[in-house]
């Protein structure tokens, strides 16, 4: 995937990702419009057309509320890359098909607009700016094709229809 | 094996697990709320599921947004309600009946020693205060949960935290985990879990446990655990007549760090904006004055940290630049407080009194805060925009901190007032 950089620091919580207020929306769509509410409400806009989110330490800290990543993946985030994330959001992230990366070499070296190229099944990160490639730890294959998937839902009802056939 | 590997062991059928290894546990209890609940109900019935393997161990409680605030909260109500509904639940708690989930999960004994359970809210982890490993998930694995009753867990790495010497007169443990976030940090727990142990743990209240193991997701903790003893066992028996089979960590158990805190003299810890280990003592904050002060919550809005704040603001008033709201954590504790006086207390004091719910907590309602406005809280978190406006300032700290602060209209030592 190819997709802009947009960039943010440490600890960006659950509640700066979708806030408290925006937790009855149960349009997936309209959430969407809401991600990183708390630190960015401009941030939908800059994301359309796809972005890679590239963040620091502890990413999703907080809630296990669903909604952080749902928000994202309906932001057109197309995959986040973190120093690290907090464990929930990232076993969350992964269950609906939103590709997250761990990569602390990147962050420094990117700037908010870079271009950046995605391999997930390598996981290689290639800034066109500074011409750099970074390594992250490739995801594991199970993982990989829940995401491919389009999420854990989506990979049940996929082996769902396989077994009915 | 320390007490959590133990109890994954057994969940998993395991003879024996070690930090690092993926089991497959069967579950013994799962919960959700409606925020997290109308997820599950629409994904339940995406994949066609029809039944909950066992419908006697899951919960499904409304307490972030009520009574509903809003019509939109009011239709996240309504999916979760007929969910439970028709699922035949008999664990379902509506408006006015139940509470804050955490609270209701060990009031209707759906948590025992030994067990592992699962709540699709991250403060879950609060069940290790009874002896179970409990933690936090997210929606989809929630109805992966639901249908199959089991979830794989990697073993966590512990971090074993011994306490000992004696809490002052408005010290305990709220105090004490704020101190441990100050060492630990705000991640320097991510997928690891907390023990804590040691002959100050022993003497602490059940629900002072509760309070310890419910603010460990805020050092990054997937669980925290007190090990169960006579106090744990009548607790439960008070509330449960099912069977139950503690564990205890081996003396010679490994732990990946042990951090040793020595609670004599301490004075109360407040955690300043915007990190829940940005934490000082109590009389370096004397000089920030509050807009509101807010006690409820799953960390300490149970009874007995409302007789705490009772007994301080007893006969008094609030301060005129404050607002005190003070949120029961359960229908249970509230039926429970106005036996004892203590809703006519806070009342008479000028507080601002509503039915158990999370309340402002998350920023859902009840006194969420303007830009500029500081508040001091019982409650877990003060990250930015948690409690309303990103501009606001939230300080946490103890029952008893509350209350002092409360009447004087700034953080205050409650030993001051003495």
């Amino acid at each position: 995937m190819n997709s802009k950089a947009l960039k943010f620091g440490d600890n960006i919580n659950t509640d700066i990702i979708i806030p408290g207020k925006y937790l009855t929306i149960t349009d997936e769509k309209e959430l969407g419009k809401h991600a990183m509410d708390g630190i960015d409400p401009k941030f939908a806009e800059k994301s359309r057309g796809g972005a890679v989110l590239v963040v620091g330490e502890n990413f999703g800290s907080g809630s296990s509320r669903e909604q952080a990543p749902i928000a994202l993946k309906n932001a057109d985030v197309k995959c986040v890359v973190a120093k690290s994330f907090a464990r929930i959001f990232y076993r969350n992230a992964i269950n609906i098909g939103l590709p997250v990366l761990e990569c602390s070499e990147l962050w420094p070296d990117v700037q908010d607009g870079d271009l950046l190229s995605v391999t997930l099944e390598e996981g290689t990160i290639k800034n066109s700016r500074s011409g750099k490639v970074f390594k992250a730890q490739p995801l594991p294959l199970f993982i990989l094709e829940i995401i491919q998937s389009g999420g854990l839902l989506n990979q049940l009802r996929q082996k769902q229809t396989k077994k009915d056939k | 094996m320390n007490v959590i590997e133990k109890i994954l062991s057994r969940a998993s059928g395991e003879k024996e697990v070690v930090p690092g290894q993926i089991v497959d546990a069967k579950i013994d209890h799962a919960m959700i709320n409606e925020i997290t609940g109308y997820l599950v109900a629409r994904y339940f019935h995406e994949v066609g599921a029809k039944k909950v393997w066992d419908p006697k161990k899951v919960t499904v409680v409304l307490d972030h947004t009520i009574p509903a605030p809003t019509a939109e909260a009011a239709e996240v109500h309504r999916l979760v309600r007929d969910f439970a509904r028709e699922l035949n639940l008999p664990g379902f708690y509506d408006v006015g009946r139940g509470g804050v989930c955490h609270q209701v999960m060990v009031e209707k004994g759906n948590v025992k020693p030994g067990d592992v359970i699962v709540g699709a809210d991250s403060h879950t982890v609060t069940y290790g205060g009874l002896g179970a490993f409990s933690t936090g998930i997210g929606s989809t694995e929630m109805t992966s949960v639901f249908i199959t009753g089991k979830l794989w867990f990697k073993v966590p790495k512990i971090i074993r935290i011994d306490v000992t010497g004696k809490f002052g007169k408005y010290v305990g443990a709220k105090d004490l985990f704020l101190r441990v976030a100050r060492e630990i940090g705000f991640s320097g727990a991510t997928y690891m879990g907390l023990e804590f142990k040691g002959p100050t743990v022993k003497k602490l209240s059940v629900s002072s446990r509760l309070t310890l193991c419910n603010m460990t997701i805020e050092v990054g903790g997937k669980a925290g655990i007190v090990e169960p003893d006579e106090k744990t066992i009548e607790y439960v028996k008070s509330k449960t007549s099912e069977p139950f089979n503690p564990l205890y960590s081996d003396p010679d158990a490994e732990y990946a760090r042990t951090l040793k805190v020595d609670v004599t003299g301490m004075q109360s810890q407040v955690a300043c904006p915007n990190a829940v280990d940005n934490v000082k003592p109590v009389s370096e904050l004397s000089g920030v004055e509050l807009d509101q002060v807010y006690i409820g919550s799953c960390t300490n809005g149970r009874i007995e940290d409302l007789k705490i704040a009772a007994d301080i603001v007893r006969g008094k008033k609030v301060n005129p630049r404050t607002r005190l709201v003070v949120v029961p954590a359960s229908q249970e504790v509230f039926i429970d407080a106005m036996k004892e006086g203590l809703i006519q207390t806070f009342a008479e004091a000028g507080a601002a009194i509503a039915t158990a719910s999370c309340g402002a907590c998350y920023g859902g309602h009840l006194g969420v805060l303007a830009a500029g406005e500081t508040c001091l809280s019982t409650t877990n978190r003060n990250f930015i925009g948690r409690m309303g406006d990103p501009m606001a300032k939230v300080y946490l700290g103890s029952p008893a901190v509350a209350a002092a602060s409360a009447l004087t209209g700034r953080i205050t030592d409650p030993e001051t007032l003495r």
